[in-house]
């Protein structure tokens, strides 16, 4: 499978490791657009990508949205909480209406996870998953391994750590997908009860001490404690995960010697990451947002840019 | 498809003969080489450039800078292709504001890699003048456009290919007509 042929992308477990590179690689000269002073090229001009978000986004919307402009294509937002689905509109009618006004390309987060293949299989519309409840977050797990990738130079044979809630990230499982193809050693870390219990089924390590986790590891992936999504009650208290999980520069001192830390934000300071932390050069989380509209022109390229007879499914 | 070689036009000798010429005529028309760069069309336009701008610095002694485009992302048949195509960096880094720039290519067919240049260009910055030198002038031009230098002038048929090889890419520099062998 080319990743250019592909009608839709919803998660990273069934992309193949050459899909990827193509996209890491389309992502390099598409961050030099974005650092110039003119920042558009004429390539998707009369495309069009609608965003829907189901849930609340700042970054990964601003940022598909942006992604389409620099390459000129027409990027309207629906905003679900002033439309109809407020009236009681279903998923699919809301669907049906959006395609009928002819947009190429619907990217969606929803809050269940499957919502963005379901809508997939019943509209012509490419779908680009945005985030579907704890499933995946396929765009973010690509600026990741790009931000990554920058800044070491390779991906092949790194380890890499994954702190935090794994249980509810799509964050995790996407990375956990997309890094495992290219030979990564991948860890987790967080309390037993935010680790699924079958993890080591994707060839990941788990750990529930911080510091054993950490050591030696070339990449720390800091994830978002979701207080949305904690109705459970799954770690006593914030204070609780504080005390035994905020990584802080202590950390970054047992990892090895040119290790980085990301964040896929919103970061909340002083609760998985300490102040001094986020603010440390080795934190490339304000590159990540950058990066994080190269790699979404890269993708609006390689599924828009060629001739639309060419896609497979 | 395979390709088989029809005829040589150009080898080695010619091919740098040719380059000293343009190299002299871009002198001539710029009364020296004062603010000009040269910009290599992505890809054999780039190691074209690179040899025109050792020429003109032992013309000159002074070398122009040489950057390189790609004009992927400016074509104008994207959507008529297969697949998007591969993309690549453009490395200009030198402001093209204010300066002559002189868009180096292999070979100039239908203009249409021209356009998308000239556009590429201008969104980098707003040069003084552009000029457009070209190895080879096949001809069935498409577009108003017409070059400033030309190393020779090649008449062909639209089924026929012309093909510039350089060493820096294929090994070995030379210019040939090829044809789809059935």
């Amino acid at each position: 499978m080319r990743f250019d042929r592909r009608k839709d992308l919803l998660g990273l477990r069934d992309v193949e490791r050459e899909e990827i590179e193509a996209v890491l690689e389309t992502a390099v000269p598409m961050k030099d657009i974005i650092t110039r002073d003119m920042k558009k090229v004429p390539t998707l001009k009369g495309k069009s990508i609608i965003t829907v978000f189901y849930e609340n986004s700042t970054r990964t919307r601003t940022s598909f949205d942006l992604a389409g402009r620099y390459l000129s294509a027409d990027t309207p937002n629906l905003t679900v909480s002033t439309s109809s689905v407020q009236k009681g509109e279903s998923l699919k009618d809301t669907i049906k209406t959006i395609e009928m006004m002819g947009p190429d390309v619907l990217v969606m987060r929803h809050s269940l996870s499957g919502a963005p293949h379901y809508v997939a299989r019943n509209t012509s519309m490419r779908v680009i998953n945005a985030g579907d409840g704890i499933n995946e977050h396929p765009t973010q797990a690509l600026l990741d391994m790009y931000s990554i990738l920058e800044r070491k130079g390779r991906l092949e044979g790194l380890k890499v750590v994954i702190v935090g809630d794994i249980l509810h990230s799509r964050v995790a499982r996407s990375n956990i997908f997309g890094l495992s193809k290219f030979g990564c050693e991948l860890r987790v870390v967080g309390p037993s009860t935010l680790i699924p219990s079958d993890i080591e089924k994707l060839g990941v390590k788990a750990y529930a001490n911080l510091e054993a986790g950490i050591r030696g590891a070339d990449v720390i992936n800091v994830l978002r404690i979701q207080k949305e999504r904690q109705h459970g009650a799954l770690f006593p208290s914030i204070d609780e995960y504080r005390e035994l999980y905020m990584v802080k520069p202590e950390h970054l001192a047992l990892a090895a010697d040119d290790a980085i830390v990301l964040h896929p934000g919103p970061m909340n300071r002083g609760i998985e990451i300490s102040t001094e932390l986020a603010e440390s050069s080795r934190c490339v989380v304000n590159e990540q947002v950058t990066n994080g509209v190269a790699v979404r022109m890269a993708i609006l390229y390689l599924m828009l840019g060629g001739g639309r007879d060419e896609i497979a499914c | 498809m395979k390709f088989r070689e029809k005829a040589l036009i150009m080898d080695e000798a010619s091919i740098r003969r040719a380059l000293i010429r343009i190299a002299h005529e871009i002198n001539e028309a710029n009364k020296g080489v004062e603010g000009v760069a040269l910009v290599g069309i992505r890809r054999r336009g780039g190691p074209l450039a690179n040899q025109l701008a050792s020429q003109i610095e032992s013309i000159e002694g002074i070398k122009p800078p040489v950057g390189v485009l790609d004009i992927t992302l400016y074509r104008d048949d994207l959507t008529t292709l297969g697949p998007a195509p591969i993309v690549h960096r453009t490395e200009v880094d030198f402001d093209v504001t204010g300066k002559v720039i002189v868009l180096v290519d292999d070979v100039i067919f239908t203009g249409r890699t021209a356009r998308a240049a000239l556009d590429a260009l201008m969104d980098l910055g707003r040069p003084r003048r552009i000029q457009l030198a070209v190895l080879i002038d096949r001809g069935h031009r498409e577009l108003p456009i017409k070059p400033d230098f030309v190393g020779k002038n090649v008449p062909t048929s639209r089924q026929e290919i012309v093909s510039v090889l350089v060493k820096e890419i294929d090994g070995e520099d030379k210019v040939v007509i090829e044809e789809v062998v059935r």
